[in-house]
């Protein structure tokens, strides 16, 4: 990368400035059951788009890769896309000052890079280096963005706010993407979409019982998205640890109770 | 654990004798609890792998994890819980058949689920005190996964120590059940019985 290049990184971010702004204007406070959801209407719309695309397209295609492509090949695609993440966990590990995770993810890129043979084999995991995924979602909050409204996405599903925000920087921003030529960064955008088609058909069964198994689809990804999300961030304190939220609900708590 | 059901009046005495002792130690008896909470999820954990082992067919199973649901979760505050407001407007009668109902369905649910931990274990890691209630943390490792947390909340409320809630990486069992059963209710015009009865076929 030239050094003409690593300064377009902070033009492009300035343009982000107006959509930055605009989570900022967006984030109401979450209501008493934990989830602030304003658009539910709109995203619910979303939802049902979403619903069709996977049962007509993404579900059958993830099918047909899982059953088409050898399980070892999957799994190299797998470690590829994973691979090619990495630069840009890196960045964000660095973004939030978080020195050792970055060090970790530093010496996983080196390690499969090397001993993996350029990303082929995830060699690091089996030497106990599971690394630590992040995104710019995950910076901003660091940074003390709140995670805003929730939203479903076309295609990409779940989100609140700030993830929309933290997942459009991760794009235009990819270090990778950057680094590479064109055709190179449009192989690895289609090594990750593989990727994902794998992850699609390996966690199926999860994945159908909560779109097509559930009584409200909507609100179960909805519950999910947010709670996962919330534990990724370190947002659900561990139980005992102070005042935040540990996930305990009291089931002896109703005054109607034998 | 059968032998725990037979109550003779030695034991009945030596157990009230205990009570005063642990009454007397709050701190020891908080420990003693916590190891009690953690013995519970190690039973249950190593029950599961045990029905996961058994090679038996899958209805079978079913029927193993429903039994090991019964013995090792408290299943009435959870059915009660999951239902939310509409448990305080339901007769007695409805509230026994819906929880009857309630026991055979989560455990179809969650039993085909646990298929996925063939060749899968799950390691108690320590059990603390927390307010009201006991957290046991524990690991699952399933086969070609990244190591997942896995909690359980773990209370003595019923009179023994049960677990009314497992929380997997930040998802919440009790609150993802609230929801699903909120709709289901919603969907049947808040009609309870018909839930009870559409919850055998679910």
């Amino acid at each position: 990368m030239g050094l003409k290049n690593s300064f377009m990184p902070v033009r492009k971010l300035a343009g982000l400035a107006p959509a930055l702004a605009l989570l900022a204007g967006c984030a109401g406070a979450p209501g008493p059951d934990g989830i602030n959801d304003p658009y539910e209407a709109s995203n619910r719309k979303v939802h049902g788009f979403n619903r069709g695309v996977d049962r007509v397209l993404v579900g059958p295609a993830a099918k047909g890769y899982g059953g088409v492509v050898p399980e070892p090949v999957q799994r190299v695609v797998g470690n590829l896309a994973d691979t090619l993440d990495l630069p840009g966990d890196i960045a964000n590990n660095l973004l939030q000052l978080r020195l050792v995770d970055a060090g970790e993810n530093t010496l996983r890129l080196a390690t499969n890079l090397t001993f993996g043979v350029g990303g082929l084999f995830d060699f690091s995991s089996a030497l106990g280096l599971e690394g630590k995924p992040t995104d710019f979602g995950e910076t901003l909050h660091v940074w003390g963005v709140g995670e805003g409204v929730y939203m479903e996405l076309p295609f990409a599903g779940p989100s609140t706010a700030r993830d929309t925000v933290g997942m459009a920087v991760d794009i235009v921003l990819n270090p990778v993407r950057l680094a590479l030529p064109d055709k190179e960064a449009t192989a690895a955008t289609v090594m990750k979409l593989f990727s994902r088609l794998g992850d699609r058909n390996r966690y199926s069964e999860t994945v159908d019982s909560i779109l097509y198994d559930s009584a409200d689809s909507y609100a179960q990804a909805r519950l999910l998205y947010l709670q996962n999300r919330r534990f990724e961030l370190g947002q659900t304190a561990a139980a005992g640890e102070g005042t935040g939220d540990d996930g305990f609900i009291d089931p002896y708590e109703d005054p109607y109770a034998e | 654990m059968p032998n725990d059901m037979i109550l003779t009046r030695r034991g009945f005495a030596a157990g009230l004798a205990a009570s005063a002792l642990v009454l007397a130690l709050p701190g020891r008896a908080m420990a003693l609890t916590a190891d009690q909470a953690k013995t519970l999820v190690d039973k249950t954990v190593g029950d599961i792998n045990g029905i996961i082992n058994s090679g038996k067919s899958e209805g079978a199973m079913l029927n193993d994890f429903e039994r090991l649901f019964s013995r090792y979760a408290d299943v009435p505050a959870i059915a009660r819980s999951v239902l939310g407001p509409a448990a305080r407007q339901a007769s007695k009668g409805q509230l026994s058949a819906y929880t009857k109902a309630f026991q055979g369905y989560i455990s179809r649910k969650y039993g085909r689920r646990f298929r996925e931990f063939i060749g899968g274990r799950i390691e108690v890691a320590e059990a603390k005190a927390v307010k009201s209630y006991y957290e046991v943390i524990s690991t699952a490792y399933l086969k070609g996964e990244s190591p997942f947390e896995v909690r359980w909340h773990v209370s003595d409320k019923s009179g023994k120590s049960l677990f009314f809630n497992i929380i997997i990486e930040g998802v919440n069992m009790l609150a993802s059940e609230r929801t699903e059963m909120g709709a289901l209710l919603d969907q049947r015009g808040g009609d309870l019985d018909r839930l009870i009865a559409d919850l055998a076929s679910l």
